[in-house]
């Protein structure tokens, strides 16, 4: 029997064919991944590792240092100060983070909102992340933290950065405030600082206008990331530039003796050098903390700040507008002077119907014989309703504009209001209707449709001090170059002219019976000049001009009128421009003029600019001198 | 002619014999693959022996010994423990179901002792080995007679059922695949393959509908559309491509590859591993370890067809394909052709069952080689 199978033969022809058939499947699977190696690797080849690339390396922002802000004589108003702060990461907090937190928080303050803000933090983040738990801490706490780490696992002490306001509120129109920056800002500037958590651009002031030089440039670190992010190593590394400093003209005692002076009131004050133009103070009050800005404000302060109605976010020396009232009228004055009106005798009556309607004099008796000088220190509306009359109201546009009135005045601020000083022309296509004698007479007053800001009346009073076209500027040097300072021209007014303005305006404050001679500066040789002024905010209707207008003690205090007052000072040789808004003011007391006086002695007894500064003014006071004054 | 059936079974072999038998330059191929395997092993690891390629050094060894002495047993006595050693599997795979544990989702361990053992991987050796032994006895006629049939196609079906309810897809897919081959190669008739063929391929909706786990689906889903969720379950085969491609035509060189090695990869020491060997030595290296692999295969279907015995011819190509379809699914699958299914690549993937299953299948198929003059009569139980 044999044992050998013949059906074997044909088993092993199937076997072989079917083989055959299979090995030839295989080598067709082979050729496939050979292909697809071929169009992964060699067609697409650079595609892929520009992506292999781009998942390996991550760049790491390294914030540069904001650059200072200093006044004249080297005071720090803006700085960068340590944040001690303490981060958790969760994977190392091998008892739980909730646990680490309670332990924190026996040591140090920590509220339960806190808490429940790094719960959510890790929750949103890579288990290796560095979360905050709280920033700012005193080194006290800090140091108290330190002592307990050991115990703490998953918390680390760290050291950033934060920009600090030694002077907080009393600076904080000036200086303006960093916060994160909006997406607007992102929008608009493509710095990929911006985007960065933690990172902080300016706002407001000084802080937004030199934003791009105090910013510096970012350092940048190039690091292998593995898929998780976890850095493995730092491959390149590219310094940055710190930020610029910028130095201010401002002095820094000044502008804190404005703010205490002005206290709690709505007000504004400004301190200009009538030789340069240099602002000495800017102040508006109140102000706010910047500190709560940059740390992230609460909606507890931020309603506050904004249902306040003495409006602490508004810097009142810049954006705030009003009209002018009688401090328009020393640029009346000047016009007057210049234009054939400097012998004009007026008969105050207390009232004068110009056409069909009936202006009043503030003084319902009327001041009787006025002349320009007179009409001056007393304020006498009726005097300068006639003036306005003979004039007309393109002379005195281009009178009010050439000193500086009605346009932005250029300071180096943002938030600049432009005011306004009205002209035919506008009225015309802006109501459809020709311009009305009574238009005239009203702005004649720094009435009607005339609006100007402190700043401009600060250099209004600078410019008849000096008589040049004194521009205000606030930084002297940024980044150790000076700013360009122009030279004043001078302005289109004969000397005689100014002459007369400036001796009507030392009778205001030096004779009897000037508006401001009650709270004059008694200390020989700091005597000022200045000019008062009011500016409605209600209508006084045709009734309450007969019966007697209504006294602004007995009103509310937001239907009280403005109180203006602008002087310089030493009155021989000025040297000091001042000016002070009080919202709501116009009290019998003239507590603005007070505030002025006070002030203005104050600066010059200091006298700031005839001190040495801390940056080489020098070569500013060298192109000043050039012009030969 | 005179017949002497029992000539080359009868001549006994010395053990020095054997040893010459022996192909040993598919011995120095699978040496050479395994080293490229150490050697990624070892990159990954980002140029370090440990975890990874010390371990895999180690096994490899233990494996080389194991598949020289597999090799030199007589293929008869493989073919008496055929069954026993799968039903021992088949007994494995039910513990596993009962007492494993999980490992990425899926319940495949078993722990033995000292050893975590993978039942599912000894099972496609085991179930080559048991085909072989049925589907010698059957004539080419009656392996397609349906009573007949029902025998493999049981065998087929029980493990692999047992394997797809861990789950473990690719697993499944492989045993499927190599007894469906055993079967087409005994000589299966084209009449069962095309109806068959057919009714599969209209079965997959059904099995989309009902046997395929939701995170087999999603893989499925996101591999038809990668980029729909590149964060999520598209993550895998995103980053493979990107591996892959940037190794561009000469590769970032040894231990330059920053794909793998910084985690952008899941699974980078076992299934994704080609992706490592792509990135770091490039197209050039990539067609290099493809030849390495035909050659291998080419090998086994040479041991196959100069084999005399049927239980050798399918012992061999079972062993054989089975290899192959590793290679293939992997590489489809690294390669982002097929959805990622859990399929390591032989000798070059990190895994101590799967190293010791390829290494044993190794030595079965150099078995078969070196006895491949012994013929073993169709109705032998295979006993010497």
């Amino acid at each position: 029997m044999p044992l050998f199978d013949r059906k074997d033969k044909s088993r092993y022809a199937s076997f072989t064919r079917r083989t055959l058939m299979l090995s030839g499947g295989m080598g067709g699977v082979m050729l496939l991944l050979a292909g697809r190696l071929y169009q992964l690797q060699i067609l697409n080849g650079s595609q892929y590792m520009t992506q292999a690339e781009d998942n390996r390396v991550s760049q790491r922002l390294i914030f540069p240092p904001r650059g200072r802000i200093i006044d004249r004589f080297g005071v720090e108003l803006a700085t960068n100060r340590r944040n001690y702060r303490v981060v958790i990461v969760a994977e190392q907090a091998s008892q739980g983070v909730e646990a680490v937190l309670d332990e924190v928080a026996k040591i140090i303050q920590l509220e339960p909102r806190q808490k429940e803000r790094v719960l959510r933090e890790i929750a949103q983040n890579k288990k290796f992340a560095q979360v905050p738990i709280v920033e700012n801490l005193s080194w006290d706490e800090f140091a108290r933290l330190n002592l307990h780490l050991p115990y703490l696992p998953g918390v680390q002490p760290d050291v950033g950065e934060t920009r600090a306001y030694p002077y907080g509120a009393e600076m904080s129109h000036l200086l303006g405030y960093v916060a994160a920056a909006s997406r607007q800002d992102q929008q608009n500037d493509n710095d990929p600082l911006l985007s960065q958590p933690g990172f902080r651009v300016g706002k407001r002031g000084i802080e937004k206008e030199y934003d791009a030089q105090m910013r510096g440039v970012a350092g940048a670190s190039r690091v292998e990331v593995n898929a998780y992010g976890r850095v493995i190593r730092e491959l390149s590394n590219k310094t940055g530039l710190p930020g610029q400093d910028v130095y201010l003209t401002l002095d820094c005692q000044l502008q804190r003796y404005a703010e205490e002076r002005l206290g709690d009131e709505s007000a504004a004050c400004i301190v200009m050098d009538t030789a340069t133009g240099d602002v000495l103070a800017l102040a508006s009050t109140p102000g706010y903390d910047p500190n709560w800005f940059n740390v992230g404000i609460t909606n507890e302060q931020w309603h506050t700040l904004i249902s306040d109605d003495h409006k602490p976010l508004l810097n009142k020396a810049l954006s705030g507008s009003y009209p002018p009232g009688s401090t328009f009228k020393p640029a009346m004055a000047l016009a007057a002077m210049d234009n054939g009106l400097e012998d004009l005798q007026v008969f105050c009556t207390g009232s004068v119907t110009i056409g069909n309607h009936t202006f009043h004099c503030y003084k319902k008796d009327g001041h009787g014989h006025v002349d320009l000088r007179r009409g001056i220190q007393v304020s006498c509306d009726v005097f300068f309703y006639e003036v306005a009359r003979r004039l007309g109201i393109d002379r005195m546009e281009t009178a009010a504009r050439a000193l500086g009135l009605g346009a932005p005045t250029g300071i180096e601020m943002p938030g600049e209001n432009d005011g306004f000083i009205p002209s035919q022309a506008w009225k015309l296509a802006k109501y459809g209707v020709p311009w009305q004698l009574g238009d005239t007479i009203s702005a004649g007053i720094g009435q009607g449709y005339v609006v100007v800001t402190p700043i401009q009346l600060c250099t209004l009073a600078a410019r008849l001090a000096s008589g040049k076209a004194l521009v205000p500027r606030i930084t002297h040097m940024v980044g150790g170059r000076l700013q360009p300072r122009p030279l004043p021209s001078p302005l289109p007014f004969s000397e005689k002219a100014f002459a007369a303005v400036r001796d009507g305006l030392n009778a205001v404050c030096n004779e009897p019976g000037g508006t401001a001679y009650a709270w004059r500066i008694t200390q020989p040789g700091f005597e000022m000049a200045g000019k008062t002024g009011t500016a409605q905010v209600r209508r006084i209707s045709k009734e309450e001009h007969l019966t007697g207008v209504r006294k602004n003690a007995s009103l509310p205090w937001n239907l009280r009128d403005h109180a203006l007052f602008f002087a310089f000072a030493p009155v021989a040789e000025p040297r000091y421009a001042c000016m002070v808004l009080l919202e709501h003011g116009a009290m019998v007391a003239h507590p603005h003029v007070q505030m002025a006086r006070d002030i203005l002695l104050f600066a010059q007894q200091r006298d700031p600019v005839r001190m040495p500064t801390a940056y080489p003014l020098q070569s500013a006071r060298a192109e000043t001198q050039g012009e030969g004054t | 002619m005179t017949l002497r059936p029992y000539a080359a079974a009868r001549r006994t072999l010395s053990i020095v014999d054997k040893l010459y038998e022996i192909n040993w330059g598919m011995v120095l191929l699978i040496t050479i693959i395994a080293c490229v395997g150490f050697a990624m092993q070892y990159s990954v690891a980002g140029g370090s022996w440990e975890p990874w390629a010390a371990k895999q050094v180690f096994r490899f060894l233990i494996g080389f010994v194991m598949m020289i002495v597999v090799a030199m047993v007589d293929i008869r006595v493989w073919m008496n423990i055929a069954y026993p050693a799968y039903f021992v599997c088949l007994l494995l795979l039910g513990a596993v179901e009962v007492a494993g544990h999980a490992g990425l989702g899926a319940q495949r361990w078993l722990t033995l002792g000292p050893i975590d053992l993978q039942p599912s991987e000894p099972m496609k050796i085991a179930l080559v080995l048991a085909l072989a032994r049925f589907l010698h006895g059957l004539s080419v006629e009656e392996v397609s007679k349906p009573l007949r049939l029902f025998i493999p196609l049981a065998m087929i079906g029980i493990p692999a059922g047992l394997v797809a309810i861990q789950p473990n897809l690719g697993t499944t897919i492989i045993l499927g695949l190599d007894g469906c081959a055993l079967l087409f190669l005994a000589g299966l008739s084209w009449w069962w393959i095309l109806p068959t063929l057919s009714a599969a391929a209209a079965a997959v909706p059904l099995a989309w509908r009902f046997v395929l786990h939701d995170y087999q689906k999603a893989r499925v889903l996101t591999f038809l559309n990668p980029e729909s969720d590149a964060l999520g379950a598209g993550w895998n085969i995103t980053q493979a491509k990107i591996a892959v491609g940037s190794g561009g035509a000469a590769g970032k060189g040894f231990l330059e590859g920053t794909q793998s090695r910084l985690n952008f990869l899941p699974e980078k020491q076992t299934d994704f591993i080609l992706t490592n060997f792509a990135e770091e030595f490039g197209f050039v290296g990539c067609i290099a370890l493809l030849i390495l692999f035909a050659v291998v295969i080419g090998y086994g279907v040479q041991t196959a067809t100069q084999a005399r015995s049927q239980f050798g011819r399918l012992l061999a190509m079972g062993i054989t394909l089975n290899f192959f379809f590793y290679i293939m699914i992997n590489g489809l699958m690294v390669m982002g052709l097929i959805p990622v299914v859990g399929i390591p690549m032989p000798l070059i993937s990190y895994g101590g069952t799967a190293m010791l299953a390829v290494m044993f299948g190794f030595g079965l198929l150099l078995s078969v080689h070196v006895h491949r003059q012994v013929e073993i009569p169709r109705h032998s139980s295979g006993i010497i």
